[in-house]
């Protein structure tokens, strides 16, 4: 590694911890039934729970068959259902019916709801209007976390995004609080917690709360500081396209929890085969915070390398080749193994993105990241809308726009969104509304007419509402001001000087030099300057809700160095693969180890294909 | 020292002192002739009933409580019916049973809290006589009716009367009864003239007490001792027989040569008793019958009450108050004369040594050479802790710490502890206080339940003092306190409610475990809605809040609260309780003020109710989400009309709402479909549905050119657009003429450049050509190279003189084309020089 890694970076905390609690909790929740029974686990939640218990595992503990939740009326022939869900409304709906409908030929059966991470009021309100509230027990699992690697932490709730910043519904902020606290709870107490956003302080007050509700024990910290930040404090990083190899793999082949299928085309075979990214994969390790340009030249510097070391069995002897076989002959199979997809996988994207529209469009990202040479810019979305290159892309680059531009021009916003609808449909209209509520994609508004409202409006009524009513505006016309950011934070490195890829100076590399994420640079300056003194401007323009609070124990926070430099930082909304990236970047830089604890990982089309509005 | 034994007199081997607790306080016009008098163990309040029998409404008799020091607690005339017994409950609530079997119960202060009755029979046969008892489960009534009938109730905190069986022969009230717990069982012992029968739940059993004589006449009194394990029986001889209250073993038998029924009788005992006794009260001589046959006798001027403890024997007359109790041996063993117990010689080393004389030294020495040095400071500590007089207790104190300074290994617990609960003992003892505890009645009692009825007496700041003192962790001590000095604070109703939440907050402060939320319950319980209000506003975490405010129905403060609390369970539980109290208007007008109950609650509906949410929207008059609400129900909607005349409401909506761009796309939307339904029907196109771009794309690969073009006309659809379209659709379908055709028709929006490469793309060298002379100058390179003439991009390029270009040019050189390359060079070499 070209990198000037320093090499006194802490160790981490073993996670794996919260895998076996998970795991015990479930199976003490499976005992509280005993006999057989069939399982049935929500579609979304298959992929935590094999991370957690595989289906041996279940087994044993007396689950007779497993089946999905589809919503479809049920099949079982057991006596006993089981269903392990996340609180939604629409399941338990589901559910209820199943229940009535046994209950009109008079079958008898035991059901058990088990909500994950929790259950909601409304959901046992459900049951209740159902008239099946005494029919069923409820339980909940607090699966709050799961270890994705070593370093990444998800709450795999994907609909945090949407129900907290679209829909305005802050009932999972408990569940973030909660997360944190057991995290607290395990590997606390934190010396300072830094955040930004509404949402995080929120989460922030909700962890604080059940930490005076607890007892509290002398532990040794394993994590030093915190930093909470909501993903709409930063929308431009996840809208930009990924060229980091792990962002890219997830980008084109969707990781999901940890896991990533390759199709035929990268396995060079009719199967398609999944592969676990993580650092435990010895080549993937290596590769996954590189830029795609050299990941190539990597990967087949390590071919020549596998070769000789397959090369050194020419001119052994018996015994040696035995010891060969024997000890190093797995490794390198298994290494080999890897290589090979890798190599696929690496072809594959090579294929789809390497050819001159993909150039063409990260050079239109560029642009708007610098503010340069918008008219070329639209007029090349107006022709990736008119081409219909790709609904989820078009709609990207209209965000990343609208953006990067402070909001469009009326006449651009009436016309782009026109054009975007005869190609893909009307039905987009309330995405565009989803788009505009959220301040993805919006109106140049004439300069002053909200602040010109908000003092009206505030004149009228008291402080405390008129905040509330700032909340409610703020969120009519969120100004990203990124313009203003880009320059207070220099979040855009000088074009003038070639950047080297190879040796990245900054974060800037995750997006070929264009451009360093907001978030992690929020989170950089923030660690050196110990708080947000002198970033006031900066705060302002994110609409503030920044807060740094030195923790109880201010005790060890000296003695203990090592544990200073662990850092956890909590996404509330999702974070990318790229962001990781460049965390993991500067914590090789500064000595610090980050733990990235969110509630999914997300990417642009995951990000936006939560605000489509045509999927009732 | 010697003046401490004055008030002892020996009984048998032990001895029995007489100790002064009190000058009593009250003044009683007539000493307690004729009264009904209750008191309660562990140093309990008194009450008083004076002549409960009187029935003439014009004067009625007053009922009066005090403390055990005779201070006036309450005082109130007494309204109901005859009274036969008083009694109290182990939780000092005072219990009146009336004739006719009702039991009114009233708090230390007088005021009444409730009533139960004794059974039905009992309201015409009548009470004729009742005891309070008080046992593991709590506080018993018996009572025993006109028809000779027994009624028992073992815990009024848990009402379960049973009537006990029929006692044969009996006629009228027993000559004397008491009440046995034994074996988890409760029972009755009564006498009937020489009879002696056990009544319990199912039977009534003779019973015949061993070495007790039908000669020594019928059974005129009997007594139980306070742990219900020996019995006393008196005789009209008077006999006096005690043994153990199962009747299987008899202790001893005197003769007390007084047939006079006594007014009282009582065991006198304690833990550990050499010589537990009888005491009898007479008129003028109080009788202390040892069981080894020796008596004391005390004259007596007034009539007084005697009441049993644990360890003793207090008599209350009307102007002071003693405790007879047998000297503890500890005492014993220091105090005797002549005694040379360890403890008796270090508290003369002791007093020696405040002399200054050196007769202290032999002392020590004579304990030490016995090795008896931590056992006499333990006698000390000990003897302290039974003394009732403080100036002894400090000499005895003094005399210990002065021996533990010679000892080197030993624990100084035990005498920490007990001068702090002789500090706390002394404290409650004062007259003001008037719980005259004795050191082993407080082990029993307990510090939690002192502190308790300090609170329920209202000591608060005793209490208080008492906590702090004997470092009680805040939650079971001083939060405790407050929590029930707060909701007696709140009922006080002279004081305005500001003044009463002023005081409150500045108490309790934010003292751990005191929940503001509970004393506001009380403020509510007590009718003062507004105070709880303000009570609520201190409650730190808001979610406690809530229950209470909804109980009040203040239910937008409360749903504020739960909003502010952060826990949407918590909002959304207000919210369902809003639904279903409020009418639809002002639900709506409710949650509009909460932005975040309103989107839970939206989100709900979203999921649940459908039609909740149009009414949400119309309420609000947000007549864009009304719209987007009716756009989406078209998306359900299968059949067309439905689907136009939804659609046909967004519209009308969204033009109120003056979003014209949303108006204009929807009625293109409706336009669309009406179109695409027409064609469906004519060709069977299938279109319905589709995106207008795929409308169009349908239409070109069915080679329905012309419908194409018309919705190019009518939807103004962009030429570039349209070129895009038609020009991929032409290659697509290899119609090259066409294609070329419709390239001539205008000068091409999307310059030719796009020709040449959709050409390509379609594998036709030979067409792209074609188009590659049309490219503006600009793109000239890219043309030529796109269908691969080097030739003619390098000329292009050249022509141009563009670096750039002969750079991309030469990138696609191979060496094959070495004179394009040289040209090239030169080109370059040429522009360089410029």
């Amino acid at each position: 590694m070209a990198h000037s890694a320093r090499r006194d970076s802490p160790e981490l905390p073993d996670f794996s911890i919260l895998k076996r609690l998970a795991r015990d909790q479930l199976i003490y929740l499976l005992e509280q039934l005993p006999g057989k029974k069939d399982l049935f686990i929500e579609a979304d939640l298959m992929s935590p729970l094999d991370r957690i218990a595989n289906v041996s595992t279940l087994k044993q503990h007396e689950v007779d068959k497993l089946y999905k939740v589809e919503h479809k009326p049920v099949i079982s022939t057991s006596d006993q259902l089981c269903f392990l869900i996340r609180p939604r409304i629409q399941t338990v709906k589901w559910i209820c019916d199943v229940v009535n409908t046994d209950k009109v030929p008079g079958k008898s059966r035991r059901y058990k709801i088990i909500f994950t991470p929790q259950k909601f009021y409304a959901c046992e309100a459900v049951l209740e209007e159902q008239g099946i509230f005494g029919d069923v027990s409820i339980d909940e699992w607090p699966f709050y976390l799961l270890p994705l690697d070593d370093d990444i932490i998800s709450l795999e709730l994907p609909e945090f995004f949407q129900d907290n910043f679209l829909a305005g519904d802050q009932r999972w902020v408990r569940t973030a609080g909660s997360a944190l606290h057991l995290l607290y709870s395990l590997y606390g107490p934190f010396s300072k917690v830094y955040g930004i956003g509404r949402c995080s302080k929120m989460a922030y007050e909700s962890w604080r709360e059940q930490v005076e509700e607890g007892e509290q024990k002398a532990r040794q910290a394993e994590i030093g500081n915190v930093f909470l930040i909501d993903r709409d404090v930063d929308f431009v990083t996840p809208l930009c396209s990924q060229i980091v190899y792990e962002g890219l793999v997830d980008d084109i082949f969707r990781i999901k929890c940890g896991c990533v299928e390759f199709g035929p085309d990268v396995t060079a075979s009719d199967k398609s085969v999944k592969v676990m990214l993580n650092s435990h994969d010895k080549v993937f390790s290596e590769i996954r915070n590189e830029h795609f340009s050299h990941v190539f030249g990597f990967l087949s510097q390590k071919a020549r390398n596998l070769q000789t070391a397959y090369d050194k069995r020419q001119g052994m002897d018996i015994k040696q080749m035995k010891t060969f076989v024997s000890e190093e002959l797995k490794g390198l199979k298994q290494e080999h193994r890897l290589l090979s997809l890798h190599i696929g996988a690496s072809e594959s994207i090579m294929k789809k993105k390497t050819k001159q529209d993909f150039q063409e469009l990260l050079k239109t990202e560029h642009l708007l990241l610098e503010g340069f040479e918008i008219r070329e810019c639209i007029s090349y979305i107006e022709e990736h809308i008119n081409r219909q290159v790709s609904m989820i892309e078009s709609l990207r680059l209209l965000c990343l726009l609208s953006i990067t531009e402070n909001g469009l021009l009326p006449k651009d916003y009436r016309s782009l969104k026109a054009q975007y609808l005869q190609s893909y449909g009307v039905d987009h209209l309330l995405t565009f509304s989803n788009l505009r509520q959220l301040g993805l994609l919006v109106e140049q508004q004439p300069g002053e007419t909200l602040t010109v409202m908000e003092s009206k409006v505030g004149k009228l009524v008291n402080d405390k509402t008129a905040g509330k009513l700032t909340d409610a505006f703020s969120s009519l016309a969120k100004k990203s001001n990124f313009r203003a950011l880009s320059r207070k934070l220099n979040l855009v490195p000088k074009t003038d000087e070639e950047y080297d890829l190879r040796v990245p100076r900054d974060m800037a590399y995750i997006f070929s030099g264009a451009y360093i994420p907001l978030s992690c640079k929020l989170i950089e300056q923030v660690l050196e300057r110990d708080g947000w003194t002198g970033l006031e401007e900066v705060t302002r323009l994110l609409n503030g809700h920044e807060f740094a609070v030195t923790g109880s124990s201010g005790v060890d926070s000296r003695g203990k160095n090592d544990t200073q430099r662990i850092i956890l930082v909590m996404f509330l909304g999702g974070c990318t693969y790229s962001e990781i990236s460049a965390l993991r970047f500067l914590g090789r830089e500064k000595g610090y180890k980050f733990i990235v604890v969110t509630t999914a990982i997300t990417n642009s089309s995951r990000l936006l294909e939560a605000l489509l509005d045509n999927h009732v | 020292m010697a003046f401490i034994t004055a008030s002892w007199n020996p009984l048998g081997d032990a001895f029995y002192r007489k100790t002064d607790l009190y000058e009593m306080s009250w003044s009683l016009r007539d000493g307690l002739r004729d009264s009904l008098v209750a008191a309660a163990p562990y140093g309990g309040p008194i009450a008083l009933l004076r002549e409960p029998q009187r029935r003439s409404p014009s004067s009625r008799p007053q009922l009066e409580i005090y403390s055990a020091s005779g201070g006036t607690v309450a005082s109130f005339p007494w309204k109901s019916g005859p009274v036969v017994q008083l009694g109290w409950t182990v939780s000092d609530e005072l219990l009146c049973i009336q004739e006719d079997g009702t039991v009114l119960i009233y708090d230390l202060f007088g005021s009444f809290k409730r009533h139960f009755s004794m059974g039905q029979e009992v309201v015409q046969s009548q009470v004729m006589e009742a005891k309070v008892f008080h046992s593991p489960y709590g506080t018993g009534i018996a009572i025993v009716t006109s028809s000779s009938r027994f009624t028992l109730a073992t815990n009024i905190d848990d009402l379960k009367l049973r009537r006990l069986p029929e006692v044969p022969g009996l006629q009228g009230k027993p000559s004397c009864w008491v009440v046995l717990t034994q074996d988890r069982q409760t029972k009755v012992l009564l006498s009937n003239g020489p009879e002696l029968f056990i009544l319990d739940n199912t039977s009534c059993t003779v019973v015949c007490p061993p070495g007790l004589s039908p000669q020594d006449g019928n059974i005129v009194h009997m007594s139980v001792s306070f742990s219900y394990k020996y019995l006393a029986l008196l005789t009209d001889s008077g006999h006096l027989w005690t043994g153990l209250s199962t009747l299987q073993e008899k202790l001893s038998d005197v003769d007390t040569k007084k047939t006079m029924a006594p007014k009282q009788m009582l065991w006198c005992r304690r833990p550990k008793s050499q010589q537990p006794s009888v005491v009898l009260m007479w008129d003028r001589l109080l009788l202390v019958v040892g069981v080894c046959n020796e008596t004391i006798q005390y004259p007596i001027e007034d009539p007084c009450v005697l009441v049993g403890e644990m360890d003793g024997v207090r008599i209350i007359s009307s102007s002071n108050q003693e405790l007879l109790q047998e000297v503890p041996l500890v005492c014993q063993d220091i105090f005797k004369i002549a005694s040379m117990a360890p403890g008796a010689l270090l508290l003369e080393a002791h007093r020696e040594y405040e002399k200054s004389s050196q007769k202290a030294d032999e002392y020590l020495r004579e304990i030490k050479e016995q090795s008896m040095l931590g056992e006499a400071v333990r006698q000390c500590v000990e003897a302290a802790g039974h003394e009732y007089d403080t100036n002894t207790q400090k000499s005895l104190m003094r005399a210990a710490s002065f021996g533990k300074c010679f000892l080197t290994d030993f624990s100084p617990d035990q005498f920490v502890t007990t001068c702090r609960e002789l500090r706390v003992l002394n404290a409650v003892r004062d007259s003001s206080v008037g719980l005259p505890l004795t050191h082993t009645q407080f082990k029993q009692l307990t510090l939690q339940v002192l502190i308790d009825r300090l609170v329920y007496r209202q000591f608060y700041p005793l209490a208080i003092e008492v906590c702090r003192y004997l470092k009680i962790p805040d939650y079971q001590g001083v939060s405790r306190v407050l929590k029930h000095w707060a909701s007696c604070k709140v009922q006080q109703k002279d004081l305005t409610d500001d003044a009463i939440a002023r005081a409150v907050c500045m108490k309790v402060g934010d003292s751990p475990g005191v929940s503001y939320s509970d004393i506001a319950a009380k403020a509510y319980e007590c009718g003062r809605a507004e105070l709880a209000i303000k009570l609520l506003d201190f409650e730190a975490r808001s979610g406690e809040q809530v229950p209470l405010l909804l109980k009040m129905k203040r239910s937008q403060l409360a749903l504020s609260k739960a909003v502010e609390s952060g826990d949407t369970d918590l909002v959304y539980t207000v919210v369902s309780y809003l639904k279903n109290e409020m009418n639809r208007g002002d639900f709506f007008m409710t949650l509009r003020n909460q932005p975040v109950a309103l989107s839970l609650y939206r989100q709900f509906c979203k999921l649940q109710e459908q039609e909740t949410l149009k009414d949400l929207y119309n309420q609000d008059d947000d007549h864009q989400e009304l719209a987007n609400y009716y756009v989406t129900a078209s998306y359900r909607e299968k059949r067309l009309e439905g689907r136009l005349s939804l659609l046909q409401s967004a519209v009308d909506e969204y033009n109120k709402a003056k979003n014209e761009f949303a108006v204009k796309t929807t009625e293109d939307e409706m336009r669309l479909l009406r179109f695409q339904r027409k064609l469906d029907d004519e060709k069977g196109a299938g279109l319905l549905g589709l995106s207008l771009q795929v409308t169009m794309e349908t239409l070109l690969s069915l080679g329905l050119h012309k419908q194409a073009e018309q919705l190019y006309k009518d939807f103004r659809v962009p030429d570039k657009r349209y070129w895009w379209l038609k020009l991929k659709s032409l290659a697509e379908k290899e119609e090259w003429d066409e294609l070329e055709k419709f390239s001539k028709s205008k000068k091409s929006p999307i310059g030719y450049l796009a020709f040449v490469e959709v050409c390509i793309k379609c594998n036709n060298k030979y067409e792209a050509k074609k188009y590659v002379s049309k490219v503006t100058p600009e793109q000239k390179v890219k043309a030529h190279l796109a269908v691969g003439d080097l030739e003619g991009a390098a000329d292009a390029a050249i022509e141009r003189r563009n670096e750039a270009e002969i750079g991309a040019v030469l990138s696609r050189c191979s060496a094959s084309n070495s004179l394009v390359i040289e040209r090239l060079n030169q080109a370059r070499a040429a522009i360089a020089k410029k």
